[in-house]
């Protein structure tokens, strides 16, 4: 006996339909500014139904009802949930937001999180239709069609139609569904009734090759089976053709896996002698000496493989230096940034820019000088996607000696022009004030002259413009002093 | 080539693809095929279209186009010493199964590799041409993945780079000491060479052009590689300290582990075991803390005796154990960086808690409706009305918490 509940209910709203929204909306905007409370209103679905009830208060005049983007979106996705109940929920919601406009910022509430909740099964439902549809092939030609049947758990075949017609705009296509059907005929897209599954095709003759692919794909050594079904739940395999040999190849799995370990391994096949004599005649090159270069090219192939310090295991190549074999003066930098790494070229990234833009303006020609770098492989920290540039240290300045001492004996220039400290450092074997001596010349023991600078990229470090631009005179006037020393 | 039936060329040529572990069809440009009239589309996200019992999601036809091939690396199952069956496809097979394995919607695309035949331009110009032809003549806007060769020329890979989504050179190994034992054919230089000009080119090509302002199309899914994990003797903190300069040298969109798995005619230079599939998934969630959590590479393992990643615990709660002088974090205080490292906080539910707390203070209750599980959380946060007290510096806070763990799993 409970007569006293029937009633309760002061307005009655009939929706067109599961997934009339639009009925909805105006229905609620209507109740809302008319100051109905969220017990006041019962919501029915009746197929067919003119879209309200016009027994709905009117908006009253000037009556505006404000709410966030975000909750007509949410709204809207959370409308296609199967709960009867979503449509007073989405009500009480709205009722709460015109009191407590951040009401959907906080993830806490308990409303807020059952909307969260609703549109997260919506959207996994619409995800989980994109990926398990299965299309099968009907007819040829002209009357070529692919249909599917799919049993979504929730009203979402309108909202997710348009996907399907994106993806398959060139293709003739009809998906069934318990509760609404789309059907796209290369031109329109219409929604149709709900189906019974008898109304789709059972065979597809590429579905054998697809289950030749599953089965084929999966390795019986990793079998995880929980991982698949949580992706893939069984509710989905009746309608997954590859799911019926599901249970075939997890039952087979352990038997595969051991089969595979306990074959002992074979001779090699009959090719693989021809093969290895036909690709790979000699694995081991000779080794060539690296004292045995002629000219500074040759020694450059020589550097290619270098492993006189640890820095190649993290760089790209070796980037050697770059010039005509004769030139009259060998610029030294520091050693290749990340882009010089990559390009295996000295001097190519911003630094190298500025270089040869000032190179320019002392008149010198950058095709008749050779640059090169005192450590020849890139050394930096990764972070994240960057690599930071990290300053090498003696030891790898000692190393890569080496091959500067034999690109001076081979180039014999009659200058060399240290660009920065570790350059000093490699020409000159100790560490010099750079900034005291700036604009000098050095000579060694063994006669080479020395001219000391600075290195190019410290011009670009300087932020403030005035700065920056006289620093990049007095770098213009070391390198026309360069000019001079050397045509002299 | 023999008339082989196409199914059985399948067979034998996905099964020769199963052990590359990339799947994913994700990180490209969106596009759909309404103006063409085409077939295709890519949404940014990839969509898995079924599950292997291996838990392996399903995303795209992975096969190979020939396991025919002249190098001998011992872990492969198509090395030219196996007695493997072999097979071919022909350009036609492999667009023509594309196609019809897309209309009904088995896949997001295609992902083509392939052993080396004769020449690597040879194979890799087969390769583009199946691309071609997907995208020219087929007007196919899905997803293509293309494993390129190593040593194939500059301009069959830029051609690559027009008509696929992503490019990747597996890597291999770890290390270059791995790759001369396993694969003494292979040169890590090259390797590296590729991907140095791969990253170039991509560069290069995001530049917008001076004639059309428009950016060119290359390759928009990026470059990603694959190295073996468990085949040789690195650690995990090596193996991530090669992800860390891959990921920085190259600008890689993913470093893929595959945990070594025994293969049918194995090479008798490999340990044929399971494969160490929890090593591998903790090396995936180690991957995740440097992508996306701000972890830089040395501080994952540091303090570590072993440098191995703990099984029994994932890679950012064992490193909250050992840096307990950084927690307890005010959730209703701390900022963005801090949060990412509590343990069993994601992004996602970090921004979550970001907005809510300009609106309220949360609980401890709170922060567990947001979150998974509260067992891990709970000794290295500060919540309204919740402090951990001494739990923090517990010396048995490991096994409480992967006790706790294990009996949520239960249910």
């Amino acid at each position: 006996m409970q007569p006293a509940q029937l009633n309760l209910a002061r307005y009655s709203v009939q929706l067109g339909s599961e997934t009339d929204f639009a009925g909805w909306r105006d229905a609620a905007r209507r109740l809302a500014l008319n100051e109905v409370r969220p017990e006041d209103i019962s919501w029915q679905v009746e197929l067919g139904r003119a879209l309200h009830d016009n027994r709905l208060p009117a908006i009253p005049s000037g009556a505006r009802l404000d709410v966030p983007r975000a909750f007509i979106d949410h709204a809207e996705t959370a409308f296609c949930h199967s709960d009867p109940t979503r449509f007073a929920f989405l009500y009480r919601l709205l009722w709460r937001l015109r009191t407590e406009p951040k009401l959907l910022a906080i993830a806490s509430d308990a409303d807020t999180r059952r909307l969260e909740t609703m549109v997260k099964a919506i959207r996994r439902d619409i995800h989980k239709m994109r990926a398990f549809v299965r299309f099968r092939k009907i007819g040829g030609g002209n009357e070529e069609r692919y249909v599917a049947w799919f049993e979504p758990d929730h009203f979402i075949v309108e909202r997710n139609a348009a996907f399907f017609v994106k993806r398959f705009t060139g293709m003739r296509w009809t998906i069934l569904t318990p509760h609404a059907s789309a059907d796209w005929d290369g031109e329109r897209l219409a929604i149709g009734r709900g189906a019974a599954q008898g109304q789709a095709p059972a065979e597809d003759d590429t579905e054998a090759l697809w289950l030749t692919y599953f089965a084929s794909i999966f390795n019986p050594a990793r079998l995880k089976v929980k991982a698949m079904q949580k992706e893939m739940p069984k509710k989905y395999w009746r309608n997954l053709p590859e799911a019926s040999l599901i249970p075939e190849l997890i039952s087979g799995a352990d038997k595969a896996t051991k089969d595979m370990i306990a074959r002992m391994p074979t001779t090699p096949a009959p090719h693989y002698a021809k093969v290895q004599a036909r690709h790979w005649p000699k694995r081991e090159p000779a080794r060539v000496v690296e004292d045995e270069a002629r000219t500074v090219f040759e020694l450059r192939e020589l550097a290619k493989g270098c492993s006189r310090c640890p820095l190649w295991r993290e760089a790209t190549q070796t980037v050697f230096g770059e010039g005509p074999g004769n030139a009259r003066v060998v610029f030294v930098g520091e050693q290749p940034g990340d882009q010089e790494d990559l390009a295996g070229k000295p001097f190519v990234g911003p630094a190298g820019k500025v270089f040869d833009a000032i190179l320019d303006d002392a008149g010198v020609d950058r095709q008749k000088v050779y640059v090169t770098n005192a450590v020849k492989h890139f050394k930096f920290e990764p972070r994240g996607k960057r690599r930071i540039h990290s300053k090498p240290n003696a030891g790898e300045v000692q190393a890569c000696r080496w091959w500067i001492d034999r690109e001076f004996e081979l180039i014999k220039p009659d200058l060399a022009v240290a660009l920065g400290a570790t350059a000093a450092l490699s020409l000159l074997g100790n560490a010099i004030p750079v900034t005291t001596l700036r604009g000098q010349v050095v000579e060694r023991e063994d006669g080479l002259r020395v001219f000391i600078t600075i290195h190019p990229s410290f011009i670009l470090r300087i932020q403030e413009p005035a700065a920056k631009e006289a620093e990049r005179e007095r770098f213009l006037d070391d390198l026309k002093q360069v000019k001079k020393l050397v045509t002299v | 080539m023999s008339a082989v039936p196409v199914r059985e060329k399948l067979a034998i040529l996905s099964d020769a693809a199963k052990y590359d572990a990339s799947c994913a069809s994700s990180g490209s440009a969106k596009r759909d095929s309404l103006k063409s009239g085409g077939i295709g589309s890519t949404e940014g996200m990839g969509i898995c279209h079924s599950y292997a019992p291996d838990g392996r999601c399903i995303s795209l036809l992975k096969i190979l186009l020939t396991n025919f091939c002249i190098y001998d690396c011992s872990y492969c199952i198509n090395r030219s010493s196996s007695n493997v069956r072999r097979a071919r496809f022909s350009i036609d097979e492999v667009v023509k199964l594309t196609m019809d394995f897309y209309r009904r919607n088995y896949i997001e695309g295609l992902f083509l590799s392939s052993g080396v035949i004769r020449s690597p331009d040879e194979t890799m110009g087969e390769m583009v041409e199946v691309a071609r032809r997907l995208r020219l003549e087929e007007k196919f806007s899905g997803y293509i993945h293309l494993k390129t060769i190593p040593e194939s020329s500059a301009e069959l890979v830029e051609k690559a780079g027009l008509y696929a989504d992503r490019l990747s050179i597996n890597v291999e190994l770890p290390t270059d000491e791995g790759v001369k034992r396993l694969a003494p054919e292979k040169k890590p230089e090259t390797i590296r060479l590729s991907m140095a000009k791969l990253r170039q080119k991509m560069e290069e090509k995001a530049e917008p052009t001076m004639r059309t302002k428009k950016r060119e199309r290359f390759a928009p899914g990026g470059q990603s590689t694959q190295m073996i994990i468990g085949a040789d003797k690195t650690s995990d903190d090596g193996i991530l300290h090669t992800s860390a300069r891959l990921y920085g040298s190259y600008h890689l969109r993913r470093v893929y582990y595959s945990a070594f798995s025994p293969i049918p005619d194995s090479s008798s230079s490999l340990p044929l075991q399971k494969p160490p599939l929890m090593r591998e998934h903790r090396l995936y969630q180690a991957d995740w803390l440097m992508r996306f959590y701000g972890f830089s590479q040395p501080e994952i393992l540091a303090g570590s005796s072993d440098g191995m990643l703990d099984l029994a615990i994932d890679p950012k709660l064992a490193w909250a154990l050992r840096n307990r002088g950084q927690f307890p974090v005010d959730i209703n205080r701390a900022n963005r960086e801090a949060l990412l490292r509590v343990p069993g906080l994601g992004t996602k539910v970090i921004a979550k808690i970001l907005e809510t707390r300009r609106h309220r203070r949360l609980r401890l209750e709170d922060v567990g409706r947001l979150c998974q599980s509260i067992a891990k959380l709970r000794p290295f946060i500060i919540a309204e009305g919740w402090s951990p007290g001494g739990l923090t510096d517990k010396a048995g806070l490991r096994d409480t918490i992967v006790r706790s763990c294990e009996q949520l799993s239960l249910f």
